[in-house]
């Protein structure tokens, strides 16, 4: 008796919870509602096919430029050469700036960035693996004398006087040098952009889950590292004396060219804000970004615009930038207080991004257990 | 005083659901143990970070280089031995001692369900939980018993009543209830689930998980209590666990809920757990059936873990009660936070940056948190105000070592709570240097702007 009125009520609650469970599962199909999941695939496939590679490409473009270059300068020597050498080089530093920020795949694997933009560059140490004419560039203990920042140097910084400047370039010990970093640069892409163009544009394009090893996830935290570490700190904080309380005005982006470092800096913060927005890298399309990511979230939850709070501290951000002098090093130099200030405006869209828009798009950092607090 | 118990407490029940729960939880350990080594975490959590946050009172407990792997070792065989049975109170006691010590070693890798395990594994060091189906009941027949008492078993059962009820009224606030939050931020992110994915979008499934997941907490016990309900309330133990497993990087913990369920089974269904490994293993399961029922109030050592298991559920009822001794929004403060089973409560962001000060030049610099922590000690970090102090002092003695004089420690933090914007997290122009951690409510947190 007892047993069969059990039977009975576990029946009935079972046949309830099935019902229930029918519910949930027929509603959904029928008509999409407004809220309907971002899609994450059509994001990364848009991020790789028009902003990632399209910039790998453009920047190898740039690199073959400043192959010949070097090649013409180191058959002539001659001033006009040395002259569009420099070009070169400036017009590959800059599209540099454009890739810097896409740390995932070959390029984390190889440190692809420490080799090409590590600075202030080691002087001491350039001069001594030109003076022994055996260096190995792969070492990590050689990312400080290697990469742009180093061609900065052989081609703005060996000598005040324009005269004996070619006389000391032209010696076949630098002229060795300048050639084997410019090669090491096309070698590094060529590897990077190779692997986007043979298998990982599809593995990238496939990760689209949600974890701290999707790609999503991935290349946000990589994106949001980039600006604080990199775009921040060390354009800016660091020659300003941010974290050190004393201005550091020889740690700027490109000291020995000088006059370039506010060029270089702008461009990387039209990257980072051309990735957000989701234009494509030739400026003529735009695709489901990081701002539509977030405005979706938004208007599902009904909150802020975190999107447009982001864009428009960027604008108050560039502003600032615009302000400072073309050569970084002399503003940090005669006039360190601006620099603090773009600084400060920078500063406020990390708390933006850092706090708002990774917990609106449920980032994950990194894979371990969690229980939600 | 013993003498006097309600006879409750002599009530004599069969052994077999807690030689059950000692196996299955032994195993379960010996695997999350496994899992841990397997995935890294040693290194990433222990090892490779140069500083670890302390829990307050448990500073003395540091991580001890290499010998950390012995650690797990010990607390993995441990973990074996009790399963089996083996040494049994040896083992579990260096089972709870080293777990607790690795949980203890880095306070940004608290989860409750380590908690759990430490205090489920405390209290089986005084449960007659090797006096059947063990090695050490097969190796010495005095130490077989049939029947042990019946508060040994329910005991544990109150454990997780406590666990259940606790975490469902935690859910009882307007966060949960009435914003469906933080479900609607981590729902969505799934996406990418089969055949589910675009319902994870939808705002009114965020609703029904929340109210869903609170009444689950709220009533499951009973259910689980009852027996007519028993197999619907199982049914829904491991289909809830099994959805936030499927949902949420929530490790080990659903299975450690399924297995501990099982307690309230019947006997008769955990002896046919028996019967069965004792036939695939050829084990001589008879030999334990003696009829005979263990007096645990005959010897100093039952009447002492009487005692002291007594004491223990007072303080398991009450610790989860010490966040009502501070004001504000316990979600925000997390003052009284961990220790009382709130899971998947919040979602919690921020973003800290420490200046260092010369008070007296008015020198001032900022700090790169990456120096010093890992991203994920920097997260735990910038929204919980007992590490921002930890880590305040130790940038303190850092920078004091470094040849800086006159130093304060001040912090511009801004933390996002369930969706809310973010807002000044601990107040700007308090030296943290001033302040040490303590129990005291801590008035240097701002308000949180509802």
């Amino acid at each position: 008796m007892r047993n069969n009125r059990s039977t009975n009520i576990n029946f009935a609650l079972l046949t309830v919870f099935a019902f229930a469970m029918m519910f949930w599962a027929c509603k959904d199909p029928a008509k999409p509602q407004p809220t309907d999941s971002f899609d994450r695939t059509a994001m990364l496939t848009f991020w790789a096919e028009q902003q990632i590679i399209p910039a790998l490409e453009q920047y190898g473009i740039t690199l073959v430029e400043l192959e010949t270059a070097k090649n013409d300068f180191i058959q002539n020597k001659k001033i006009t050469d040395f002259e569009l050498l420099k070009t070169a080089y400036l017009n590959a530093y800059l599209a540099w700036q454009t890739v810097a920020m896409f740390n995932i795949g070959e390029a984390e694997a190889i440190g692809y960035r420490n080799y090409i933009n590590t600075y202030p560059t080691d002087v001491a140490l350039i001069e001594t693996n030109i003076a022994n004419e055996t260096y190995n560039l792969e070492l990590p203990s050689n990312f400080v004398a290697q990469g742009f920042p180093a061609l900065d140097y052989l081609l703005f910084g060996l000598l005040k006087e324009n005269e004996g400047y070619l006389q000391k370039l032209t010696q076949s010990q630098y002229l060795n040098y300048l050639s084997d970093l410019i090669d090491r640069l096309d070698v590094l892409n060529k590897t990077v952009l190779n692997d986007w163009q043979t298998n990982f544009k599809n593995t990238f394009i496939n990760n689209n889950s949600s974890s701290a090893t999707a790609s999503t996830d991935k290349l946000i935290n990589d994106y949001l590292f980039y600006y604080e570490k990199y775009f921040r700190a060390g354009k800016i904080a660091i020659p300003a004396g941010v974290f050190s309380g004393n201005t550091l005005s020889h740690t700027v982006e490109a000291p020995y060219s000088g006059i370039y470092s506010k060029q270089l800096c702008l461009k990387a913060f039209e990257a980072i804000q051309q990735f957000f927005d989701g234009v494509s890298f030739d400026g003529l399309t735009t695709g489901p970004s990081l701002k539509q990511y977030l405005q979706s979230v938004a208007a599902a939850n009904n909150t802020e615009d975190v999107a447009q709070k982001i864009i428009n501290q960027w604008q108050i951000a560039e502003e600032s930038i615009l302000e400072l002098d073309n050569n970084f090093k002399q503003q940090v130099e005669t006039d360190n207080p601006k620099m603090l200030a773009a600084y400060d405006e920078i500063q406020k869209a990390v708390v933006i991004m850092k706090v708002e828009m990774m917990q609106a798009l449920n980032i994950q950092i990194d894979y371990v257990d969690a229980d939600g607090d | 005083m013993i003498n006097g118990l309600p006879k409750y407490f002599n009530k004599t029940t069969n052994a077999a659901p807690l030689a059950v729960f000692r196996i299955c939880f032994g195993l379960l350990m010996l695997i999350s143990i496994v899992r841990f080594w397997y995935n890294g975490w040693i290194e990433k959590l222990y090892l490779n970070p140069q500083f670890h946050f302390h829990y307050y009172g448990f500073e003395f407990i540091t991580v001890p280089g290499n010998f950390t792997y012995v650690l797990f070792i010990i607390c993995g065989l441990s973990a074996l031995c009790f399963a089996a049975g083996y040494k049994y109170r040896f083992a579990i006691i260096v089972f709870f001692l080293s777990f607790t010590y690795i949980e203890l070693m880095d306070k940004s890798t608290y989860l409750n369900h380590y908690y759990f395990v430490s205090v489920i594994s405390f209290i089986l060091i005084f449960l007659p939980a090797h006096n059947y189906f063990s090695l050490d009941a097969y190796l010495r027949p005095k130490l077989r018993f049939n029947k042990i008492p019946k508060w040994t078993i329910d005991i544990l059962k109150l454990m997780l009543c406590i666990v259940y009820i606790y975490a469902g009224l935690a859910k009882l606030n307007n966060d949960w209830l009435f914003k469906a939050m933080p479900l609607s931020l981590w729902l969505p992110a799934k996406f990418n689930l089969p055949l589910f994915g675009d319902l994870m979008q939808q705002k009114w499934l965020h609703f029904a998980f929340s109210w869903a997941g609170a009444a689950y907490d709220l009533t499951i016990p009973f259910l689980l209590m009852y027996a007519p309900t028993r197999i619907f309330a199982f049914l829904l133990v491991v289909i809830f666990h099994l959805l936030t497993a499927l949902l949420f990087p929530i490790g080990m913990f659903p299975y450690l809920m399924i297995i501990a369920t099982l307690l309230f089974f019947s006997n008769s269904f955990h002896q046919s757990i028996l019967k069965k490994i004792s036939q695939v293993l050829h084990l001589p399961k008879q030999i334990f059936d003696n009829a005979k029922a263990l007096n645990y109030f005959n010897c100093f050592f039952g009447k002492m873990a009487f005692v002291l298991l007594c004491f223990a559920t007072i303080f398991q009822l009450l610790f989860p009660l010490r966040f009502l001794l501070y004001p504000g929004n316990v979600l925000w403060t997390e003052q009284g936070y961990r220790f009382a089973w709130r899971v998947m409560l919040t979602e919690k962001t921020g973003a800290a940056n420490f200046k260092i000060v010369d008070a007296i030049t008015g020198k001032r610099f900022y700090v790169q948190n990456d120096d010093f922590l890992t991203a994920l000690q920097e997260k735990q970090m910038s929204t919980q105000a007992d590490f921002i102090i930890e880590y305040a002092h130790l940038l303190g003695k850092h920078f004091e070592n470094q040849g800086h004089q006159n130093i304060e420690v001040y912090v511009e933090s801004y933390a996002a709570l369930n969706g809310r914007p973010s807002q000044t997290f601990v107040k700007q122009n308090v030296n943290l240097l001033n302040i040490h951690n303590n129990l005291k409510h801590k008035n240097y947190i701002e308000t949180l702007n509802e």
